[in-house]
């Protein structure tokens, strides 16, 4: 690729801060007349939990993602620039990547488009994880759960955060469009631009800063953001009509989803911000310079991993009974003592062989314990939540306990109540519960170490 | 009775990664900055999230007159206990916060 002359910029065209919540026709239209460098999006992130990765499946419906994708395989053939995704289907799986491989493909033939794909996968097989633990090159951040190999064996995928330097390998390959597994969200944004020799620091934080699309304007649904990325910083234009970039909106970005507004680490090194000035260029667009990108000795990748802790059933009934209501955290309390002695009884679990929780939605169900404020609601629903060992155990506790959640006096001189299910079956299976089960980094001698590139030609032709 | 909610502009809370929620203040203006930087430490954030004082981060920035606290999550992010996938909701508690109350 060519380096970057003093005047040259690189310009990134953001559509959306992720594939399948939609952006504005016209604001991309504009961006796509401005003549992108290469287009930019993001696919996923953990921000939906851990199913996703569990899984390896997609939080986005799939029409939705296509239309959406279609959308920007159109101007990438219009502009004629490379097109990226970072973090394909949610999690970034390798399933995931075949999953847009597969939409690209039938995207190429019905638009008659020859397309030439870099698929970048970032699935670690177990293997190598714990190879990785093993020579002390898997490292804990903070808070880390406990890691052994046994814990990784449980894994159902474990995937590793590309950074720039894999995605730029990507581009190396001369491909029209950029399949990526996990990768940094800011990696998409920033790899072009330090392959062309632009001020690292200014490439990453305006990667951090264009990566959730117009979240850094004043009007953050607009999506479409404009990058342009130079040898001494950046500057950012919202592409929607009525959207503004303000120094405050955009130094305000940093703080989003950020544990440190300042600092930010990455493959290779981490970017500091403490100095970064932000000026207004006109009413739409910032200028900002004084970022630093500074090296790390050991380059890593941030691991994330996810296992199956356990299976769910859950049973609501909502409360609407004056006294019942008034009552409802006695009543489930009393309820729950009794149900724990049915399921060790009839069904010889004890105590730690599952969890059972009522959530009195209405009172404290997102607090739980923390709640500082009363309350005093016209009714209460009750979820209860069974976590346990098979999905026949959570099932079957399920079963056990549906007469009593529906039935279950306050007293014993009581005419027996019935409460309000609101739906047939009274419970819900949730299958398979996954969990978290890395915040660790992997240290590599060679970026490329562990991940993989592939190149195909989809399409017509 | 002066609720941190009603002091400042806004009071926002994310996760920062599964393991880490990130909650931040917009003050709005300077006198708001200077209440809330001079008065909410992390010992009643600590408090009202039942943490451990030692591991919340907290930051100070004049120029968007913001103060922002990080800490990790009191519950992983998709535990089987874990009650607000987003870690969104947890700033309403900061927001009901009574600075005289203490």
């Amino acid at each position: 690729m060519q380096s970057n002359t003093s005047n040259q910029t690189t310009r990134v065209l953001v559509p959306t801060g992720a594939l399948g919540i939609s952006f504005a026709a016209p604001a991309f239209a504009r961006g796509v007349e401005s003549k992108p460098d290469v287009i930019c999006v993001d696919g996923g992130s953990t921000d939906s939990g851990p199913y996703y990765l569990g899984t390896g499946t997609s939080k986005y419906s799939r029409a939705v993602t296509k239309a959406e994708w279609r959308e920007l395989m159109i101007a990438r053939d219009k502009a004629q620039v490379p097109l990226v995704i970072g973090t394909c289907g949610t999690c970034g799986a390798d399933a995931s990547v075949d999953w847009m491989l597969s939409i690209t493909r039938e995207i190429a033939e019905e638009l008659g488009q020859t397309v030439k794909v870099a698929a970048l996968y970032s699935s670690q097989p177990i293997e190598r994880v714990q190879g990785a633990l093993k020579a002390g090159r898997v490292t804990p951040l903070v808070p880390a759960p406990e890691v052994s190999e046994e814990s990784l064996a449980e894994c159902t995928n474990i995937v590793a955060l590309a950074g720039a330097e894999q995605i730029g390998a990507a581009l190396d390959t001369g491909a029209d469009i950029v399949l990526a597994g996990r990768a940094t969200d800011t990696a998409i944004v920033s790899a072009l631009s330090l392959r062309r020799g632009d001020h690292a620091g200014a490439a990453w934080h305006g990667a951090k800063i264009a990566e959730c699309g117009a979240l850094c304007s004043t009007d953050p649904t607009s999506g479409v953001i404009l990058l342009d990325i130079d040898r001494e910083g950046f500057t950012v234009e919202p592409m929607a009509d009525d959207a503004n970039c303000t120094p405050h909106s955009v130094s305000a970005h940093m703080l989003y989803e950020n544990s440190d507004p300042f600092i930010l680490y990455e493959p290779g090194g981490h970017l500091d911000v403490t100095e970064a000035k932000y000026v207004s260029l006109d009413a739409r667009r910032v200028r900002v310079t004084g970022s630093q990108w500074v090296p790390s000795d050991r380059y890593t990748v941030k691991l994330e991993g996810a296992r199956i802790g356990g299976y769910q059933t859950t049973i609501m009934a909502v409360l609407r009974d004056e006294r019942y209501v008034a009552n409802a955290r006695e009543w489930t309390e009393k309820l729950h003592r009794f149900v724990c002695r049915e399921i060790e009884s009839r069904m010889r679990l004890a105590a730690e062989d599952y969890d059972l929780e009522f959530r009195l939605i209405g009172v404290d169900s997102v607090l739980g314990a923390l709640e500082t404020k009363p309350s005093n609601p016209a009714e209460v629903g009750v979820l209860g939540v069974i976590t346990a060992s098979s999905a026949e155990i959570a099932s079957e506790i399920g079963k056990l306990i549906n007469p009593y959640v529906l039935h279950y006096p306050l007293t014993r001189d009581e005419e027996l109540p019935t409460f309000a299910f609101p739906y047939s079956p009274a419970q819900s299976e949730r299958g398979a519960l996954y969990e978290f089960c890395l915040n660790h980094v992997m240290t590599l001698d060679d970026p490329m170490e562990a991940f993989r590139l592939e190149v195909v030609e989809v399409g017509h032709g | 009775m002066a609720k941190v909610g009603d002091t400042v502009f806004k009071v926002r809370s994310k996760n920062a990664g599964p393991f880490w929620v990130t909650i931040d203040i917009f003050c709005g203006g300077t006198d708001a900055f200077e209440t809330i930087a001079g008065r909410l430490t992390s010992e009643d954030v600590a408090r009202l999230f039942d943490q451990p004082s030692q591991t919340i981060k907290r930051f100070e920035i004049p120029d968007l007159n913001v103060v922002k606290f990080s800490l990790p999550r009191p519950v992983v992010q998709g535990d089987r206990f874990d009650r607000d996938m987003h870690g969104a909701q947890w700033a309403v508690l900061l927001a009901e916060y009574d600075l005289d109350a203490r």
